[in-house]
């Protein structure tokens, strides 16, 4: 197989970045590339067209879209193994197909059917796989990152090897338990990856607005966990850095933050304007480091894929949201009789539920 | 040919202005281009395209006011091969709500589960003894402890976290000697840190573990209350049956003796109220113990409310078998005939006493220890008051929104037609418990003051 250089070198900075300007780009294949390039742009297509069912009114209340920041869950799920957990805010489409959930599930989660993952009943901030070992999908900010915690624990609890990854932004990074997690974790050294996805801006406040260090990698110091900053628009370099993190995690060694720095397109939700940051500022970073046009250009540089390759992924990957969005929009709305279930589980012997 | 149409900024728009338009007819446009911005009163947005293609018609002018949300803004030339999306159907997009129809039909489901699970409680009963089993007198402090030693043997699942739980052997001894048999890895040392370590508790539950999280008092709970009810209470609902937590929150509630406003307080209305959790106030040693082993293997998470006056109390336990007692079972301690006691917890033993005194007087009261308050064998209060035809509850919580407020409730629902008189409550008074001695014992129930109820009720 054909392995070529990414040379990012001096291509673009990270918002600030300058621990992690590298000198020469990670290695990488043909099929590794257009693997990302695929699953990013069905995290893309998938939102921009939930953005449509919304004003469309078939998707209700809140919904936050992951434009812009799809390089880090595509980036973290190439590291993962099978089994490693993931977990992460109300900002969660994007983490939901990655973990290999079918996009007509989630879109007719967003909608409120009964075809969705939670049968309608959790939408769009409150999503969940068992089977792919996706905790949720969860609306209180920084709630995540203790319950994530949680899940490292049942992890060294069982001495299974799994790793744990516990995404939020850097709103939720100001939160009171996103300290008391990080203590338990050093302490019990727990196999947590806690991913922080720094798009700048906490629902409207910029972040030199809420926070007296900026430098989030920086936030574990106290408790002795190893953190970095990383390029969260550079898919190959987010690979990198969380497999260094799970490595110091199955080794043994705990807790590891990643700060992946990115950018969200949209608003915070559907209903956010944007005005708190200028038109000039989102075009900057869409024209010189959207996550997606990066590894097209590498993909074109190599000679991997020419320009009609890359428009048959994208007509491949329209057609499977097209198909998500008409499963959302005509699958039957929960039975009544759905209101009274899964608030207990059934009883186990000897107590009834 | 796609159609562009006015998109919604909130679920409650039903209409907008155009405000600008950033294309016009000719334009070449690809997914995430800006091709126009709305306004409401509330917001601004930019609309972004969601296809490829050229513009082949503006059909709404810029600065047009009302503009129907869902309505054709504009037409989309397609590019060869680019998939047009599902033409835009505005019967199904009109309404998101629930149709009339499935919410009358959802309306009458409360009631028919309410009394599903009245009429399933009212079946459950208590084990019954073997014969020539032994009972033997054991403080509610060890009756506790054995409890979560019999279930730590029984599944190594099953864990114990919290503060001073293991080497300090328990703020109030009630995990004395576990450390010992089990182990640092099953009985941790947290930091003061509650909200962390429930939230850590409710993850590992949701990964399968069955974890016991002990809080030093329910009082300090509250830090740590987001997760008892959003992540523990709601995710299996919200996961649509997936995301199970089976876990155990105990720990001492109520008022102590002395210790002031902050460190004394009654949550059981507090978690009673939350669908998703079971709340369970034991009051005596048998309870503690079979009741704990109940909650610990119930694959929902539990509140368990103990109470540090009664840690310290002997009562007989069964020896020698794997008791366990029915979560969901109200208990009645004393039979009576003239008035019924209901009652949670330490209260029930000021209403054991307080029915001596009422026997003294000629008056026979019936004291039911409700044992578990979610879900609530409301079955047994009922067929209790419609003998006694009158009803007296006794918390030590607040009265507003409480637990004597919903039993209130229920009496006048379903027995009615069988009310002598108006259900009486006792309860601690409308104010933060108050440290002087005299002042604290004016603010809590008292066993004269469940007589002057039922003295009230039977118009004595």
């Amino acid at each position: 197989m054909a392995r070529g250089t990414t040379g990012t070198a001096g291509r673009r900075k990270a918002n600030g970045a300058e621990a992690t300007v590298k000198k020469a780009g990670p290695s990488t294949t043909k099929d590794e590339l257009l693997k990302y390039y695929r699953e990013m742009l069905l995290i893309r297509r998938f939102e921009e067209r939930a953005g449509q069912l919304y004003g469309m009114g078939l998707i209700g209340g809140f919904c936050h879209l992951y434009i812009g920041q799809e390089a880090i869950a595509v980036g973290c799920q190439a590291a993962k193994r099978p089994g490693d957990q993931m977990i992460t805010s109300y900002r969660d489409h994007g983490h939901m197909l990655v973990c290999g959930m079918d996009p007509k599930e989630v879109m007719a989660e967003l909608t409120g059917r009964s075809g969705g993952s939670s049968r309608g009943k959790g939408g769009s901030m409150h999503m969940f796989s068992t089977e792919a070992a996706f905790y949720g999908g969860h609306g209180i900010v920084g709630a995540q990152v203790s319950l994530g915690t949680g899940l490292a624990f049942a992890n060294a609890y069982r001495g299974d090897g799994k790793v744990a990854f516990a995404y939020y932004g850097d709103g939720a990074a100001n939160q009171g338990q996103v300290y008391e997690s990080f203590n338990m974790a050093q302490v019990w050294n727990l196999p947590v990856i806690y991913c922080i996805e720094n798009n700048e801006y906490a629902m409207g406040t910029a972040i030199d607005r809420s926070s007296s260090e900026t430098k989030l990698y920086k936030r574990g110091i106290s408790f002795n966990i190893p953190g970095e900053e990383v390029d969260g628009m550079d898919v190959l370099a987010v690979k990198e850095a969380a497999e260094r993190a799970c490595a110091h995690c199955r080794a043994g060694n705990g807790p590891y933050i990643l700060e992946l720095k990115t950018y969200r397109y949209r608003g915070h939700s559907m209903s956010d304007p944007a005005k708190y940051r200028t038109r000039e500022e989102v075009d900057e970073v869409r024209k010189t480091r959207d996550p997606i046009d990066f590894v097209e250009e590498l993909l074109e540089k190599n000679g991997w894929a020419d320009e009609g390759a890359l428009k048959a992924i994208d007509a491949e990957v329209k057609k499977i949201v097209a198909e998500a969005a008409e499963f959302a929009r005509t699958s039957p709305e929960p039975d009544p009789a759905e209101l009274y279930t899964d608030v207990y589980t059934v009883a186990v012997e000897g107590v009834p539920a | 040919m796609t159609d562009i149409l006015m998109p919604a900024l909130s679920p409650t728009m039903e209409e907008g202005t155009l405000a600008k338009w950033h294309v016009k007819v000719g334009d070449k446009v690809s997914s995430g281009d800006i091709i126009a911005e709305i306004e409401t009163d509330k917001a601004t947005m930019e609309v972004e395209a969601v296809d490829e293609g050229v513009i082949e018609a503006l059909l709404v002018a810029e600065g047009t006011e009302e503009v129907k949300v869902n309505s054709v803004i504009a037409r989309l030339a397609g590019e060869g091969g680019a998939v047009a999306p599902a033409a835009p159907q505005p019967a199904a997009a009109a309404d998101p709500n629930p149709q009339p129809a499935s919410r009358a039909e959802a309306k009458g489901d409360p009631v028919r589960a309410a009394a599903a699970a009245t009429s399933a409680a009212s079946t459950l009963k208590d084990p019954d003894l073997p014969e020539g089993v032994n009972l033997v007198k054991v403080t509610l402090r060890d009756a506790l402890r054995d409890a979560m030693a019999e279930e730590m043997r029984r599944d190594p699942d099953v864990f114990l976290m919290g503060e001073e739980v293991a080497q300090y052997q328990g703020a109030y001894k009630v995990s004395r000697g576990l450390l010992d048999e089990f182990g640092p890895k099953r009985v941790i040392d947290t930091p003061i840190t509650e909200h962390g370590f429930a939230g850590i508790a409710v993850g590992a539950a949701m990964a399968g573990l069955k974890p016991i999280v002990e809080f030093m008092t329910f009082n300090f709970a509250m830090q740590a209350i987001d997760h008892i009810i959003n992540s523990a209470a709601k995710t299996l609902y919200m996961s649509g049956g997936q995301i199970k937590c089976s876990i155990v929150f105990r720990g001492p509630n109520g008022a102590a003796a002395r210790v002031g406003a902050q460190h004394s307080q009654d949550y059981g209305a507090w978690y009673a109220h939350v669908p998703g959790l079971k709340v369970l106030a034991p009051y005596d040693s048998a309870d503690a113990k079979g009741m704990l082993k109940a909650a610990i293997r119930d694959p929902n998470p539990v509140v368990f409310l103990e109470h540090e006056m009664l840690y310290g109390q002997e009562f007989e336990v069964p020896e020698g078998i794997d008791w366990v007692v029915p979560i969901g079972k109200a208990k009645i301690r004393r039979v009576g005939t003239d008035v019924t006691l209901v009652a949670y917890s330490r209260m029930v033993g000021f209403c054991l006493q307080a029915a001596e005194k009422l026997a003294e007087e000629g008056i026979e009261a019936e004291v039911v220890d409700l044992r578990t308050l979610r879900p609530m064998d409301i079955g047994t209060v009922i067929e209790s008051i419609k003998k006694t035809n009158r009803v007296v509850t006794v918390e030590e919580g607040w009265g507003p929104m409480g637990v004597g407020a919903e039993i209130s409730a229920k009496a006048v629902e379903l027995a009615f037609d069988y009310l002598d008189a108006p259900p009486a409550r006792v309860h601690q008074e409308d104010v933060p418990l108050p440290y002087a001695a005299n002042l604290e014992l004016l603010s809590m129930p008292s066993i004269d003051r469940i007589v002057a109820a039922v003295k009230a009720v039977t118009y004595r």
